[in-house]
């Protein structure tokens, strides 16, 4: 609405200025049949990813939100370059050669040290670090697998029977127990752990994006475009995904935390990363065992915090942008 | 509708048996120790031999044909290493019962709770009950179940005084577990039934029937809620898979005597056949959730029709 206000000021004062450059004479006499005038046509500068970017910069809790994941994000990678950090994996120990087990926070170790001895700060961020990389490589890869499928689902007539029985299928069975089997088979490693959560992830996208693209693949300008011999290639990439970029985005940015969950999840029963590898799963993990004695619940806790806040702000960025996305929230 | 319930049937049955033949073939490629209680200790010739008289050296489609009439004989073979030489349908035979009671009082609760929150939801945007029921229903979704879980247990089972373990004796033990399965049910249905609900208040005829002087608490009784609740049944399924999910944490957390717990037990002590046995039987209970809460759609809501979309859910 704002932009309207703009506009419609702008167009006033232009007005009232050309009016305070007339002489009354000017004023009071008839004005002549301008030809050029007559072809002129209404022009809107609208944008769709600028309109989308600036509704989504209104919602200033997801802005704050995405600024502080950035920093997160950047902060992971650089944080072992920062002078005075620990290493992440290194056991410590004191002068007399025991291992610096249990201690609280202090100047020395912000976040304390674990049951080990190993600094909890570093393996906080080391750990968050792998949580999010496994959280994008799901989502880019659930997003890629999701859209040629989709694609091909929705574009081919042919397949679309099959496709659908296949998905009938494949979609009755339960998510969870197909993650703890391949995990089960698998050896923990990060890109088993990724595969065997992109192994089902991907089918809610094909089926998304396939009956977006049964609606809008017999579109008028699309017939035009194959009467005129573009190739199906050219078709798909610039008259059909453009339309879905909103959609896709939104659900990458939701398939972000429900991986870091299901790391959180599989660690818990015994089929995550190996302890060597500092995952958010595994320290929640490590602090869980500890919980019962009052004096060591930070171990649990700080991870705990960090993951919640990673969480809960992909989710509401996420949806602050398929807000921002939607054209009927445009100007 | 007949047509629908075979065909529907059908896909079920078909599901069933490909997870079946996955299930199968993935466990062969599993290490050979989870056949073993004391593998370390037995030299390759008694490996082999023992190997032999589970028929696990047949050629493949053998061994695929024996597994199918196994359980086509209701027989899913004998736990390896939890419990040597008990067959598994016995032992989760004693476990389920606690299982399934507690999966469908957090059903019951989550609906008691759950279908107020969103009627309370949907009656007045931007007041408590929606700001409320917002922030919980995005903490709920957002944050993995493990953590608030885990929460649940460090802090409630001091406050409320009740134990930290589960016993089946004790009812006060079940408050927690019971509670803890139920949130994301709960916030799932509130979600959905305020959406609903609120789509259903913008159509017309909700405003003639204002305007003809209905109260709202009729509105919302006798029209709103009635058409919002139709659609709700298609999160049956969906909530019961939710909570086969949730029990497999629970369970384990407060060491509770059921599947879940069980789950997590065999796996962390690689008892392939018990794996094995409870993978199928889980993913069972979650294609009949399924089937349920579609056939249940259909009987709730004449006006909908499966056939005509190719039987597309």
């Amino acid at each position: 609405m704002a932009l309207r206000h703009k506009k419609t000021a702008t167009v006033e004062q232009s007005i009232n200025q050309s009016f305070e450059n007339m002489t009354d004479d000017e004023l009071f006499s008839f004005a002549g049949f301008d030809e050029k005038a007559a072809e002129k046509t209404g022009y809107s500068n609208y944008s769709y990813w600028r309109s989308t970017v600036q509704v989504f910069f209104k919602n200033k809790t997801a802005v704050t939100l995405l600024i502080l994941i950035g920093v997160i994000l950047i902060f992971t990678f650089i944080q072992p370059l920062l002078p005075g950090q620990h290493s992440a994996t290194q056991i410590f120990n004191d002068a007399n050669g025991m291992q610096l087990r249990n201690k609280t926070p202090n100047a020395e170790f912000w976040f304390g040290t674990n049951s080990i001895g190993q600094d909890l700060w570093s393996r906080v961020w080391s750990g968050t670090r792998t949580s999010l990389l496994i959280g994008f490589a799901v989502a880019l890869t659930e997003a890629l697998l999701g859209i040629l499928m989709g694609v091909l689902w929705g574009y081919v007539r042919r397949l679309d029977r099959l496709f659908t029985e296949i998905y009938n299928v494949l979609d009755n069975i339960p998510q969870t127990i197909v993650l703890i089997l391949f995990s089960y088979i698998l050896r923990p490693s990060v890109s088993t752990l990724v595969i065997a959560m992109c192994l089902t992830g991907w089918l809610d996208m094909a089926r998304f994006i396939r009956n977006q693209i049964v609606i809008i693949r017999d579109r008028d300008y699309n017939l035009a475009s194959r009467c005129l011999g573009t190739p199906t290639r050219r078709v798909i990439f610039r008259n059909l995904l453009p339309y879905l970029v909103s959609v896709i985005m939104m659900r990458m940015a939701l398939a972000i935390p429900a991986a870091i969950g299901n790391e959180v999840f599989l660690t818990y029963i015994g089929l995550g990363l190996p302890v060597s590898i500092p995952s958010l799963g595994n320290l929640i993990n490590d602090g869980r065992v500890l919980m019962t004695s009052e004096a060591l619940r930070y171990q649990l806790f700080f991870p705990a915090i960090v993951l919640s806040f990673v969480t809960i702000s992909f989710y509401i960025i996420g949806n602050a942008f398929a807000d921002a996305s939607d054209p009927k929230n445009h100007v | 509708m007949l047509k629908y319930t075979a065909k529907r049937l059908l896909q079920s049955l078909v599901t069933l048996f490909i997870i079946a033949t996955i299930v199968f073939s993935l466990m062969r490629l599993m290490p050979i120790e989870g056949y073993f209680q004391n593998f370390d200790k037995l030299d390759q010739n008694q490996i082999q031999a023992a190997l032999k008289s589970m028929g696990l050296l047949d050629p493949l489609p053998v061994q695929l044909k024996n597994f199918y009439i196994q359980i086509l004989h209701g027989d899913f073979g004998k736990s390896l290493i939890f419990r040597p030489n008990v067959p598994c349908l016995e032992i989760i035979g004693d476990k389920a019962p606690v299982s399934i009671l507690m999966g469908l009082a957090s059903i019951a609760i989550a609906l008691v709770l759950g279908l107020p929150l969103g009627i309370a939801m949907a009656r007045g945007k931007s007041k408590f009950w929606d700001k409320f029921g917002t922030a919980f229903i995005v903490f709920i979704t957002a944050v993995p179940a493990a953590v608030y879980y885990l929460l649940i247990q460090l802090y409630c089972t001091d406050w409320f005084g009740v134990p930290i373990l589960f016993s089946t004796d004790d009812p006060s033990s079940w408050i927690l577990p019971t509670v803890s399965l139920a949130l994301p049910n709960i916030a799932y249905y509130a979600m959905w039934l305020r959406r609903y609900m609120v789509d259903e208040l913008n159509k017309d005829y909700i405003k003639l029937a204002r305007a003809k002087g209905v109260s709202s608490k009729n509105i919302m009784k006798n029209h709103v809620f009635r058409n919002a609740f139709v659609p709700m049944v298609q999160y049956l399924p969906t909530s019961i898979l939710y909570t086969v999910a949730g029990s497999i944490y629970i369970e384990s957390l407060y060491s509770v005597p059921g599947m879940g717990g069980l789950l997590v037990n065999v796996i962390q002590r690689q008892d392939n056949n018990m794996v094995q046995a409870l993978v199928l039987i889980y993913s069972a209970v979650g294609i009949v959730g399924l089937l349920l809460g579609d056939l249940l759609m259909r009987a709730m809501d004449p006006r909908i029709s499966f056939t005509k979309e190719g039987g597309a859910r």
